[in-house]
């Protein structure tokens, strides 16, 4: 085992995680740890764009863009957070010029924006022109300028190494450590892919920028390395994990295969047509049509399926129409998206209307933190050193729904304030206690996995699991399908227990770690349905056919889940308790679009 | 219209064929393995035949191998759709993205050919060592220089001189560029095709400052003379980067800037 030393210690290099580095390598000792090469997270997929009411090509303020926010994650929003949000979107967006992001441009030559769902002028009037862009390559331009300014900087990166376990000074995991008592972070354990060595870093400050958790579903349009471990890790050591019911589901996934294309086909012109030719969400969403939020346009598209209306031989999909929209124009400004529909459909979308159907896109729970991105160990007490930021955590700006643009934009605002949170904690403190043999956790799975000789196979389960999913907790959720995925799930864990792999070896040992980001994905769709099924209403991106309305007197409330041991000896089980929702400007009111 | 169950699919002339179902083929991998761990220093072939659907990427047809077959195989990959740049490979002696290329394309009625991508060190089976390829990037100052103060708010930039550098953003840093030029193979120390496009994306930005001194940086002996125009770069890139066309722009920079 080797052993490092770093004032601050950043678990991932997508968006939030470089963000985060840029502030806190120049102000202390940091070290980066990423199971992929910084320039191959998922950041780069992201296509339309990010938001900030900078008006450069129309009326636009903060204040709006604020409430639109809170209304778009029907009010589950935390306030303060998402004011923030909108305020410092500006400066990031700045930030990100002055680093030299290619954004295109107005005729006077300052950064050109575009509409996006949910996103209006003066509190609903109409859709607004706020979302900053490079083509339809907004994410990738963000990840490529992040690590080149990393370059510059001379950060320190740890490319491939597995973070595993999270080191606590207390163990939160039984339940037993007292409210207000001080618990700290002392470090990571990680796993060298290259070598199967154990690595022990030693921090004053962790930032969890770890990313999503779309591989608990079948249809994603997430990378195959999106396995929630951040959220998985947090979770086994104690920490809750706040709202994860509510998944978003993108509407505009590939029919089939779930890659997805960009709202900003919608933004663009683009519409959607049910399998007569009709635009359908004229019925759904009268003012804002096509470009109604996510939940709300995923929801309408699954429904014209199941009422018969949707398209091809199989009548299950919908269709979105780019044919009126000049060529010249679809080149210019989504180049990336059409290029999909032609490789991965054999479609042209010059002249023929694209297969569509909603995909898993984003986990708007994760890691509670407060405004600060320090991590909270229940409603009130922060986990001292810890931070997290970016689509693991939950500061709650997204609610129960995000809407489009205001991910990218999370990432920086909060990656920039965990960066210079995470540094001035470690320059003022000293060095917690390590636990004793602080590797023995991750040690032991591993040498667990590897020395079963025959078991079940990693994929079997997998498949089973993202399936149970799909088919149970997607866009439509009942009590009766959420207890079967509850049921899929609870089996599926016990067979985990004698999973084996086919690679023994230690070097680049990938069978491996796939068998642990199973584990992850198991434990964390464990969460995501025993929420579910206690939110017995409707609200954003969760819809329950049983409970279609939003019930503000019962689960006007975060939902705050902890992983506890069970009765069984051996195993856990979750418990679900509450968070106030923080309000400041907006009192709830019905979500019209 | 009634469904006639035993028809062979697509041979009723009143049942369009259909778009959504598509036939499953089998198909043939003949993939080069390499692991020092257990098989000695020598790398070898293998072959393994699967079944696969009509849509079906040379990636899925892997991961149905690993998954299903034998868990040893390695290769890197993670968006699955041709924007994280992982797992490029020579696909019957081409280099390009597994996740881009679809079986249906690649003939498979003949065995497809798999092998790590060239000139970088193989680790195990299709897994090679990148990190020479990022330090060529590093090398040619990838980020943007400017003096004087910050401005308060954006640089502007007209559209035209956005254009100017566009397709030269388009990089994912695959590799699979690099990996292709014969230059590179010989001489491992060329900063390859990779490093020269991303030099440009920065050299024909106007809000830069920086073209003088990575123009310094690729005069040097290793630099972009080496090229000897063959444009296996440009057949390579998955991103439809004119790769070749960058490096030309970059030799007349050099020869009309004065530095
Ligand atoms: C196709 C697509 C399009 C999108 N388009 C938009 C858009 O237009 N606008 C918008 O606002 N949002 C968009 N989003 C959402 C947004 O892109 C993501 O939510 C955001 O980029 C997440 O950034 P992140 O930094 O939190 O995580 P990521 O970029 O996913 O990075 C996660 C990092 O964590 C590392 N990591 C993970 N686990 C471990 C571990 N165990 N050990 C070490 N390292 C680890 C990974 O290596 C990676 O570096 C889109 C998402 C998708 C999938
Ligand atoms: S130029 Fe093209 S082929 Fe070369 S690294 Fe970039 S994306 Fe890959
Ligand atoms: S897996 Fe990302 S480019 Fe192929």
């Amino acid at each position: 085992m080797q052993t490092h030393q770093y004032d601050v210690v950043i678990v991932g290099a997508g968006g939030a995680g470089m963000r985060a580095a840029l502030e806190s390598s120049g102000r202390v000792r940091t070290a980066v740890i990423s199971k992929l090469y910084p320039t191959r997270s998922h950041t780069g997929a992201a296509q339309g764009g990010m938001c900030a009411a900078l008006a450069n090509v129309e009326e636009d303020n903060w204040e709006w863009h604020t409430f639109d926010t809170v209304k778009g994650g029907d009010y589950l929003v935390d306030q303060d957070a998402a004011e923030i949000m909108a305020k410092e979107a500006i400066e990031a967006v700045l930030d990100l010029e002055r680093m030299g992001l290619p954004f295109n441009r107005t005729p006077e030559g300052k950064i050109d924006q575009r509409r996006f769902g949910g996103h209006t002028r003066n509190h609903g009037e109409a859709a607004v022109r706020r979302s900053c862009y490079a083509a339809d390559r907004t994410g990738h331009m963000i990840l490529q300028t992040l690590y080149q300014q990393c370059v510059k900087q001379d950060v320190s990166f740890f490319n491939e190494f597995y973070v595993l376990d999270v080191l606590l000074s207390s163990d939160l995991s039984t339940g037993e450590v007292a409210d207000g008592e001080p618990v700290a972070v002392s470090g990571v354990v990680a796993y060298e892919l290259a070598t199967g060595e154990i690595h022990l870093f030693r921090a004053k400050s962790v930032v969890f920028a770890t990313g999503g958790a779309g591989k608990i579903y079948k249809t994603t349009s997430n990378a195959h390395t999106l396995t929630g471990d951040g959220m998985a890790l947090a979770l086994r050591r104690g920490i809750p994990l706040e709202d994860m019911e509510f998944f978003q589901f993108h509407p505009t996934g590939l029919a089939g295969l779930g890659i997805l294309l960009s709202e900003a086909a919608r933004g663009e012109g683009g519409i959607l047509r049910n399998g007569d030719g009709e635009r359908f969400m004229e019925r759904y969403a009268p003012t804002i049509k096509d470009l109604a939020p996510r939940d709300i346009v995923a929801r309408s598209m699954a429904n014209e399926v199941r009422e018969g209306r949707g398209a091809g031989p199989n009548k299950d999909y919908v269709l979105l129409d780019l044919t009126h929209l000049e060529p010249a124009h679809i080149d210019a400004k989504l180049p990336d998206i059409t290029e999909f529909a032609r490789t991965y459909l054999g479609i042209e979308p010059y002249t023929e209307p694209v297969p569509v159907y909603p995909t898993a896109h984003y986990a708007m729970g994760g890691i509670p933190t407060n405004i600060n991105t320090e991590v909270l160990r229940n409603n009130t007490d922060v986990v001292q050193g810890l931070y997290a930021a970016g689509e693991v955590a939950c500061v709650s700006v997204h609610g129960s729904n995000r809407l489009g643009t205001n991910s990218l934009l999370d990432i920086n605002v909060f990656g920039k304030r965990a960066g210079i949170a995470a540094a001035a904690y470690a320059a003022t403190v000293d060095w917690a206690e390590l636990p004793e043999d602080p590797a023995a956790y991750v040690v032991g799975e591993i040498e667990r996995m590897r020395d079963q000789p025959v078991g079940e196979r990693v994929s079997d389960l997998r498949r089973e699991l993202q399936e149970s999913m799909d088919l149970n907790a997607q866009v439509f959720r009942t009590q009766e399908s959420l207890t079967q995925a509850l049921a899929d799930i609870k089996h599926l864990k016990k067979r985990y227990g004698s999973v084996s792999v086919q690679d023994k070896g230690r070097r680049y040992n990938t069978d491996l770690l796939e068998a642990l980001e199973l584990g992850f994905l198991l434990e964390l769709a464990e969460v995501v349905v025993v929420g579910a099924l206690a939110r017995e209403e409707s609200r954003g991106g969760h819809f329950r056919e049983d409970f279609p309305t939003r019930d503000d007197e019962r689960f006007m409330m975060h939902t705050m889940a902890y992983q506890r041991p069970s009765s069984t000896a051996g195993e856990t089980e979750i418990r679900l308790d509450h968070k106030p929702v923080i309000m400041t400007r907006y009192q709830p009111m019905e979500r019209k679009y | 219209m009634t469904a006639v169950v035993d028809a062979p699919s697509g041979a009723s002339p009143e049942t369009a064929p259909e778009v959504g179902a598509v036939p499953t083929f089998d198909v043939t991998l003949r993939i080069r393995r390499y692991n020092p761990e257990v098989a000695g220093d020598e790398a070898y072939w293998e072959e393994f035949t699967v079944t696969a659907h009509g849509t079906d990427r040379v990636l899925d047809a892997m991961h149905k191998i690993k998954w299903e077959l034998d868990g040893s195989l390695t290769f890197r990959r993670s968006c699955a759709h041709g924007i994280c740049g992982s797992d490029a490979m020579r696909i019957n002696g081409r280099n390009r993205l597994a996740c881009k290329a679809l079986l249906k394309d690649l003939n498979p009625d003949k065995p497809i050919t798999i092998e790590p991508i060239k000139g970088l060190p193989v680790e195990k089976d299709l897994v090679v060592d990148m990190e020479p390829f990022f330090a060529s990037y590093r090398e040619i100052m990838p980020f943007l220089i400017t003096s004087g103060n910050e401005p308060s708010k954006e640089r502007l930039q007209s559209a035209e001189q956005r254009e100017r550098y566009d397709d030269t953003t388009k990089c994912i840093l695959c590799a699979a560029c690099t990996s292709s030029c014969p230059v590179f193979w010989t001489d491992g120390q060329y900063f390859g095709p990779a490093a020269i496009v991303n030099a440009h994306r920065f050299i024909f930005d106007s809000r830069d400052e920086g073209g003088t001194q990575r123009l310094e940086i690729l005069n040097d002996k290793e630099g972009v003379w080496r090229c000897r125009t063959t444009f296996n770069c440009t057949e390579a890139c998955p991103r439809g980067i004119e790769v070749t066309k960058a490096i030309q722009e970059v030799k007349r920079a050099m020869i009309t800037r004065a530095f």
